[in-house]
């Protein structure tokens, strides 16, 4: 497959999240207060590392088995989530590295800072990661998680959510996000959520149930496409007056 | 092809949480499980081609405490100059160099180490030359969209000063918070989010 390496689209900045979103507690004293640099794209952003197929293992992407004790299965509801990653020109983005993480089905991390009294699953570790194929493809096999208390306000809860980390080609697309569930009524009181101020972008984030993808007697599907940085086209780059 | 629209708006970004570890450095942090080693937990191996250099640093919040559960991953070309990316034209870049390195803070300390090459020249238009740098990207709870910066080298005084990046900071004061301290073969990059001495953060 053919690759371009044009500039990147300008991120919408009023799109994303505000650094400095006091809803958001930490955000408070963690977010830069004077303006970003703008740059123009240079080969380092236009560059980014790339993953080969032998570093992702059998079981990367199945969250149910990767860190189950042989025979035993983790607890929760059986989910496919699945989806394309694309860029702002609709493209696919191939053989691009997703990571996930997430809490078990009783909302409880599997970490050593996370003091939540509901218990860890034996059977579940909560991470995983794949490359997606030539169309841009992703899949993985999990457990739904469980929503949980954080102390932001004295009662915030997060909705149930998945976290996903995509390389894209470009370092300069880099991207940490969340995944939220279809219908879930934690998300528009999470004050994480809200720190995206367009609705149309927290729906953006929020998987879709797939019927078409469940798998009956077994488990549940979930879609959700993640979109990147699209790329100029490169055909009046570096021309005389333009630099 | 897959029936999308163009014209799309890009996902947006959420905070990578206090648990990032746990998907991205799940050995660095105890919690062991299916990967054999983290990605991005080391940058060189013997065969390596140029200088070693260490960089170590803290990223440090508006109240001037460290961040210890910050996520730092850094991009950079090889000693000739040139990225280990399919996208990289000029030339093959050294097949054991990957460019891209990934650490997570110390939980106590949250001091980050990356142990790399000191890379070479990458044109920046026109035949402009960079001065050598790392491009760094933060992530971490209380952070809503990862922040883009760069570490240039105290030793590169020349070609720090014809660099066209840090040619355009102003005022002219905070290209200092892009020079990491030390010498070579041991640098420390500390990166301040917020107030005094605040880092120089991009929009790339």
């Amino acid at each position: 497959m053919t690759q371009d390496a044009g500039a990147f689209f300008p991120r919408d900045l009023a799109w994303h999240p505000k650094a400095y979103a006091p809803e958001y507690k930490t955000s408070v004293l963690r977010s830069p207060s004077r303006a970003l640099v703008s740059l123009p794209s240079t080969l380092g952003d236009t560059t980014g590392p790339v993953f080969g197929q032998n570093m992702i293992g059998e079981l990367d992407n199945d969250l149910i088995l990767n860190f189950a004790r042989p025979g035993e299965l983790p607890i929760g509801e059986r989910i496919i989530l699945h989806g394309h990653v694309i860029d702002e020109n609709a493209k696919p983005v191939p053989r691009t590295l997703v990571e996930i993480w997430q809490a078990n089905s009783g909302g409880r991390y599997r970490h050593k800072k996370d003091g939540y009294l509901a218990p860890l699953d034996p059977n579940f570790g909560g991470f995983g990661r794949t490359l997606t194929d030539d169309d841009g493809r992703f899949r993985f096999r999990t457990i739904k998680p469980g929503p949980y208390p954080w102390p932001n306000n004295a009662n915030d809860w997060r909705p149930s959510h998945i976290h996903f980390s995509v390389f894209g080609s470009g370092f300069a697309q880099r991207l940490i996000s969340q995944l939220y569930f279809e219908g879930d009524p934690h998300i528009r009181l999470c004050p994480i959520v809200n720190t995206i101020k367009d609705p149309a972008a927290i729906e953006q984030l929020t998987a879709k149930l797939d019927m078409n993808n469940t798998i009956p007697m077994d488990a549940r599907a979930y879609r959700l496409d993640i979109v990147l940085r699209g790329r100029r086209s490169t055909m009046f780059e570096n021309r005389p007056e333009g630099n | 092809m897959v029936p999308f629209p163009g014209n799309l708006k890009e996902s947006p970004s959420q905070t990578a949480g206090p648990y990032v570890h746990i998907g991205c450095t799940p050995n660095a942090v105890g919690i062991g499980g299916p990967y054999g080693e983290d990605a991005g937990a080391r940058l060189v191996n013997d065969k390596t081609k140029g200088d070693r250099i260490s960089i170590t640093g803290r990223v440090i919040d508006g109240a001037n405490a460290p961040l210890r559960d910050a996520m730092i991953e850094i991009w950079q070309a090889d000693a000739d100059g040139l990225f280990n990316s399919p996208l990289e034209k000029r030339g093959a870049a050294d097949t054991n160099f990957r460019g891209w390195g990934r650490q997570a803070a110390d939980g106590e300390s949250g001091q980050f180490r990356f142990e790399t090459v000191m890379p070479g020249q990458v044109p920046f238009a026109a035949d402009r030359m960079q001065a050598p740098h790392a491009q760094f990207w933060i992530v971490a709870r209380g952070i809503n969209l990862g922040l883009h910066t760069r570490m240039y080298f105290p030793d590169e005084a020349d070609a720090n000063a014809a660099d066209p990046v840090l040619q355009r900071i102003e005022p002219r004061w905070r290209v200092a918070t892009l020079i990491a301290s030390g010498a070579r073969p041991n640098y420390t990059f500390d990166i301040r989010l917020q107030g005094e001495n605040e880092t120089v953060f991009f929009d790339v």
